[in-house]
């Protein structure tokens, strides 16, 4: 397996502790003069997203985390697992809705997301930034409203309710910010 | 600090719109491939260059004689934490290419030239330490060193503090033992407790040791101890010196009994619980120095280091007659850190390594 050097150390580094996958957040190098140098570094827990406290010394090493992103297309929901195709070996994977996160607001069948993946396996999940979704339910806007200060719940075809402009009308298309999860536009069919 | 202007430490495209007006507009705002814009701006550089002056005075008005050695050197600094740059030199026509080294300090070439007669001497040169790099390091940095024959530790103590008044003008510096300031920060004697002590406090202070550091590494927890515990109080109000390290960190300092134990003749200033400055009573016997030398070569096969040349030109120039002398050195780019209330060395070197 891959490793880094202490001499390798930086912010953004993959690395793998205890079988998890980290990310170095933050990596400060101490050193007295004349004495042993130091490497004082903060790891991202990139499953469980905590956050671990860790000193090295000069010519420890950290082995590499296997992680790797790619192009996967959703496919369909089963329940609580949601199934993605990897777009160039065709393997299959399912998530659980914990991996999914939020995504799932913006999930349509034959969507290409991008994953990540450790040791092969499903990490996270990112929807494309942006995505067009069909009201399927809302209250009828106020005739005549356009501003767009005024806003109301509206529920989409993935089943989630975003938050849009009063105008905004059932059985039209609104484009939507999946970082933010703010409502952008509509989108004519 | 009197004579010295607060300076700005934002906007190094400050540099630009000073010496380029006709600089286009909105370059610096370029985020990406602008790494050919300096870390520090104009103003950060006068500071520096005032600071250089202000050294540079100090030792002239002392009858110090500025001197320039060589960087690349075919000797260097036996150290076990130490990692100089090697150069191939040579390798053309008949001569066999050669291993030389860039310098991690002038410290060998200026005590050349004591053992030749010169009596005080001062230098601002450039240094070199690989896989030194973060906020407080870079692996090029500039270094002042100095020597005076015929001081001993104190009169080596007094000059540096001299010299911390001189540039930060922060009162005279405090005087501390390395003895008393583990007994009073740490709560053990760092020249006789037991290894496992060490290893016990630093575990019991809550610090996080790095897991491959040697239960019986005692230098290391050392080190550990002082970085977590000490140094913060170092430094605070004024100036500090550290001094009387263990025997077991003399480096290149002379040795002393005190009480029942031995101590290096080795002190080193604190500002703002940075350290700015090492120094030694020097060591003179040559003898002494080779025994040294191999020691650190053991650890550094142990740490999974290439060994360094035992042998040097400081070596015959010892076995020759270095007279007793005290030298310290200053990481010049520190001092400018501090100076401009600055807290990383890229605001103050226009063009840090990851620029270079």
């Amino acid at each position: 397996m891959a490793s880094y050097n202490t001499s390798d150390f930086r912010k953004g580094l993959k690395v793998q502790i205890d079988g998890d996958p980290y990310l170095m957040i933050e990596c400060n190098f101490v050193k007295p003069g004349k004495g042993q140098a130091l490497y004082k570094c903060k790891l991202r827990n990139l499953i469980r997203g905590t956050v671990l406290d860790r000193t090295y010394k000069s010519g420890d090493s950290l082995d590499a985390a296997d992680i790797e992103e790619i192009a996967a297309q959703f496919l369909y929901r089963q329940g609580d697992q949601f199934v993605f195709m990897n777009n160039e070996s065709y393997e299959q994977y399912e998530l659980t809705a914990a991996q999914v996160d939020d995504a799932w607001k913006y999930l349509k069948e034959g969507m290409d997301c991008s994953m990540i993946l450790f040791n092969e396996n499903p990490l996270s999940l990112t929807p494309p930034n942006h995505v067009v979704l069909k009201v399927e339910y809302c209250e009828p806007g106020a005739k005549g409203n356009t501003a767009s200060n005024v806003t109301k719940p509206v529920k989409v075809e993935t089943g989630a309710e975003i938050l849009c402009p009063s105008f905004v009308e059932m059985g039209e298309l609104i484009k939507v910010d999946t970082r933010t999860g703010e409502y952008i536009e509509r989108v004519k069919a | 600090m009197p004579g010295t202007r607060r300076v700005r430490l934002d906007a190094p495209q400050m540099f630009f719109l000073v010496v380029r007006p006709d600089a286009p507009y909105g370059l610096a705002r370029v985020t990406d491939g602008n790494d050919y814009l300096p870390t520090a701006n104009l103003e950060v550089l006068r500071l520096r260059a005032e600071l250089l002056r202000r050294t540079r005075g100090f030792f002239d008005g002392r009858g110090f004689l500025e001197v320039e050695t060589p960087l690349l050197s075919a000797d260097t600094v036996v150290d076990r934490h130490l990692d100089p740059f090697g150069v191939e030199v040579g390798g053309c026509m008949s001569s066999a290419p050669r291993r030389y080294w860039l310098q991690t300090s002038p410290e060998f070439a200026m005590k050349r030239l004591l053992a030749a007669g010169a009596e005080a001497i001062y230098q601002i040169t450039r240094a070199f330490r690989r896989d030194e790099q973060g906020p407080l390091h870079n692996p090029e940095f500039t270094i002042v060193e100095w020597y005076r024959v015929g001081d001993g530790l104190e009169e080596g103590m007094t000059l540096l503090g001299d010299l911390a008044e001189t540039l930060f003008a922060r009162g005279p510096a405090e005087r501390l033992s390395y003895r008393e300031a583990f007994r009073r920060h740490v709560g053990l004697d760092p020249h006789t407790a037991a290894a496992e002590q060490l290893t016990a406090t630093a575990k019991g202070q809550g610090i996080d040791p790095p897991a491959s550091l040697s239960p019986t590494d005692r230098d290391g927890w050392l080190d550990l101890l002082l970085v977590e515990l000490v140094q913060p109080h170092l430094g605070r109000d004024r100036p500090t010196i550290l001094h009387d390290y263990p025997a077991s960190q003399a480096a290149l300092a002379q040795l002393r009994d005190d009480g029942d134990t031995k101590v290096a003749e080795r002190f080193e200033l604190f500002v703002d619980s940075i350290e700015l400055a090492n120094g030694y009573h020097e060591l003179t016997d040559a003898e002494e120095l080779a025994r040294r030398n191999r020691e650190n070569n053991r650890l550094r096969e142990l740490d999974g280091k290439e060994p360094l040349p035992v042998e040097s030109r400081l070596l015959a120039a010892m076995r020759a007659g270095l007279p007793e002398a005290t030298g310290a050195a200053l990481g010049f780019d520190r001092v400018a850190m501090l100076a401009a209330g600055a807290k990383r060395l890229d605001q103050v070197i226009p063009f840090p390594f990851d620029r270079a």
